[in-house]
């Protein structure tokens, strides 16, 4: 039975109990009110087991089908610049724009702690459907599981998300190649950085934003621009530098990089400093690292810096041939040191 | 960024480089062998790699790493109780954050957190006092540890639990000091090196004097150096200008931080709180006399290796590891036998390899792996042959 706005269920609780994950009415008011309502589309008003597409609608659009999955955990949930919806739904989108893919469907699966206010579902849910509205994308399928306090922290939220690439695009980490430049849409670490400060311990007089954003319509424009851009990767968890590590390895290359262009906002900076960071590594939500050849790089910058999302992008680099596999960083200063990846994670400095 | 941006100018840095080497004609070195300069502090080891600096100074001049990370030194068996204490019933265990990986000898505290022990990072001693007051019914345990740049703190926060009568808040001392550990690497028989940049932060709580020994018994070159850049290219210029003006001095360079007779609040926190141990047992260097501090009787009820049995127990360090010899300089620390093989950062043997600040985990991290570990296989066949 598809449910129309008429005959939706009401959710009277004002805290989410195991009752609302054991498959019966309290559930069905959970969906109701809180999925249906909020992601709002026929899809999922369908109320079927699965969402259904029409192949020819996807076949007008490109020969290839993308499909990735992610989970987020984030603490807080909520955070200057996002929540963990927000991320969840810029995070799966932006998985499917950096291989070139028209982001389209995202599925939902929440598993939530007893206990969690409805009101912070709500808020969550609203800020998925408003992402996903401005990113183009529907969420039309969902599953919800609810487990005993202590299970899990608050909330966790997986999307997978599919898209469609177009028959000319051919992104991939191995192929960059010396003599190819590397760019980046803004200033790196933000995200990371506004979760320390969230989490309060600091005591920072600075409020900084996550940098939480879909990328999808950049990349469109950095895709008319430049359509042969080589390699394209969000830069998550473990920063640029884990990025720029992956592709120096899959394509056998040297990457250098110029600490002087690196774009560092100085609370950023600042907040490093203090406690021994480095914002190479820091994770972002929103910033994509491209590779592209060398006679298109001036063009494709002056493309991304006049988009939103793309404001304050920079060259940062150049791919080299050797050392093959390995990221170099020309510090400020004058010396060089190896950019490798993290190992386990970091930790702030004692003294 | 202001007074950051200042200490990191390039230009101020080729300068400063130019200097140096035009100093190469007035020193008089056996030029078989390059001039050893230790810095002694591990922050000093981090901005050295951080920005480069080994790969802009002459091959004339080698920096030798020294002891000066507390995390790294930490022997096995402390590690050990921090755990046993840790995973007492009860107890909330609050540590700074780069302490949480140091390996014990069946696990660190990363991995004892893993398995449920509630142990948490924090970023100073009074986070710990507040964990303290907000949970009245746990008892909340601090993990003190680093040289006398971080006693301080320690101390005053030990104090505020007796002026507010804290009665769940404790402190597992571990402590160290700089003096005798400096003493120890001069006084061993195979040290070679020529002159020290000595730990800015340290001297900015006990000021320059405990450091004139080192110019006035042993003839060496000692110069109080900041953490930044600059700081270390200048405070190097200011060693080999010693040496070739035949000087042996302690020159503080970190003048803007440092005082001459260092922060005297701090200073008597640290006495009334602390005392020394007769001795203290080192990763790498073994027991050093003096080289750690203990709480006074008074404060008690505040140590929790008083309140809480601790198993206390000394574990040796891995056979295979060459710490000592590459913390005084004897070998570098890629031409130890297990550097980057079997001792690793994720899995580190070494108590240099622990740290972001150990000599070996730098190498490591900013070094080119597979160059240097061909150059020491080379080394090896050769004296093989």
């Amino acid at each position: 039975m598809s449910r129309t706005a008429q005959n939706r269920r009401t959710l009277r609780a004002d805290t989410i109990t195991l009752a609302h994950g054991a498959g019966g009415k309290a559930m069905r008011d959970l969906i109701d009110d809180v999925f249906v309502t909020g992601f709002d589309n026929d899809h999922l008003a369908a109320l079927e087991d699965q969402a259904r597409f029409e192949l020819s609608e996807l076949n007008a659009m490109g020969t290839r089908l993308a499909m990735t999955t992610d989970s987020y955990v984030v603490d807080p949930l909520f955070f200057p610049g996002g929540d963990i919806g927000k991320l969840a739904v810029t995070g799966t989108v932006n998985d499917l724009a950096v291989g070139g893919a028209k982001p389209l469907y995202l599925s939902c699966g929440m598993i939530i702690e007893e206990g969690l206010p409805v009101e912070d579902l709500k808020r969550i849910v609203t800020s998925m459907k408003a992402t996903a509205d401005a990113a183009g994308v529907a969420i039309v399928t969902g599953d919800t599981k609810v487990v005993h306090k202590g299970s899990t922290d608050k909330l966790f939220i997986n999307t997978t998300g599919i898209g469609v690439i177009p028959s000319h695009i051919n992104i991939a980490a191995h192929r960059a190649q010396p003599g190819d430049i590397i760019l980046i849409n803004g200033f790196v670490g933000d995200h990371g950085a506004a979760i320390v400060d969230a989490r309060g311990e600091m005591a920072l007089e600075n409020t900084i934003d996550s940098d939480c954003q879909t990328l999808n319509e950049l990349i469109d424009v950095m895709l008319k621009v430049c359509p042969d851009i080589k390699c394209m990767r969000d830069a998550t968890r473990g920063g640029i530098a884990t990025v720029l590590n992956e592709f120096a390895e899959s394509s056998n290359v040297g990457i250098t990089l110029s600490e002087s262009g690196l774009p560092v906002r100085s609370e950023v900076r600042g907040m490093c400093e203090i406690l021994g960071l480095d914002p190479l590594y820091l994770a972002n939500e929103g910033k994509v690292v491209a590779v592209v050849p060398s006679n298109q790089a001036d063009t494709l910058l002056n493309a991304m810096q006049k988009h939103p999302a793309g404001e304050h992008s920079a060259i940062i680099g150049q791919v080299v041939a050797k050392p093959g596999g390995r990221v170099i960083l020309q510090t400020e200063f004058g010396g060089e040191r190896i950019v490798d990846m993290l190992v386990g994670e970091q930790l702030p400095r004692i003294c | 960024m202001k007074y950051v941006d200042e200490f990191r100018d390039p230009k101020k840095a080729k300068s400063l480089i130019e200097e140096i080497h035009s100093l190469k004609c007035k020193l008089e070195f056996d030029h078989g062998k390059p001039l050893q300069l230790m810095e002694f502090c591990g922050g000093h080891t981090h901005t050295i790699f951080r920005y480069g600096i080994e790969q802009m100074l002459p091959d004339w001049i080698e920096l030798v790493h020294g002891p000066g990370c507390p995390v790294c030194v930490l022997p096995m068996g402390r590690v050990d109780d921090c755990i046993a204490l840790a995973e007492r019933p009860n107890v909330i265990f609050t540590t700074f954050g780069d302490a949480m990986r140091v390996p014990g000898s069946k696990k660190s505290l990363l991995q004892a957190k893993a398995e449920g022990a509630d142990i948490r990072m924090t970023y100073s001693p009074l986070d710990a006092l507040d964990l303290a007051r907000k949970n009245p019914g746990r008892e909340v345990i601090f993990f003190g540890l680093g040289f006398e740049t971080t006693m301080p703190g320690t101390a005053l926060t030990v104090l505020q639990a007796e002026v507010e009568n804290i009665e769940n808040f404790s402190l597992f001392c571990n402590h160290i000091t700089t003096v005798p550990t400096i003493k120890a690497v001069l006084d061993s028989p195979d040290m070679q090196i020529d002159g020290f940049l000595a730990p800015g932060h340290v001297s900015m709580v006990v000021g320059e004097k405990p450091f004139e020994f080192v110019a006035q018994s042993y003839n060496k070159p000692i110069v109080v150096t900041g953490f930044e850049p600059l700081d270390i290219l200048q405070s190097i210029w200011m060693v080999l200008k010693q040496i070739a003006d035949k000087r042996c001095e302690v020159e503080n360079q970190y003048a803007r931080i440092v005082h001459k007779t260092g922060n005297t609040p701090g200073l008597d926190a640290i006495s009334k709180v602390f005392e020394l141990r007769e001795f203290f047992e080192w990763r790498g260097l073994g027991s050093i006399d003096h080289s750690g501090v203990k709480m006074r009787d008074q404060y008690t009820r505040f140590d929790a290796e008083r309140k809480f049995s601790v198993p206390n127990l000394k574990i040796a360090d891995p056979k295979s590891c060459q710490c000592g010899e590459v913390l005084k300089g004897v070998i570098r620390p890629w031409e130890c036998k297990v550097f980057g093989t079997t001792c690793n950062p994720e899995t580190p043997m070494g108590a240099l390899m622990v740290s972001s600040e150990g000599a070996c985990a730098a190498y490591y991290n900013f070094g080119n792996l597979s160059e240097l570990l061909s150059k020491r296989n080379n080394r090896q066949e050769e004296s093989i042959a």
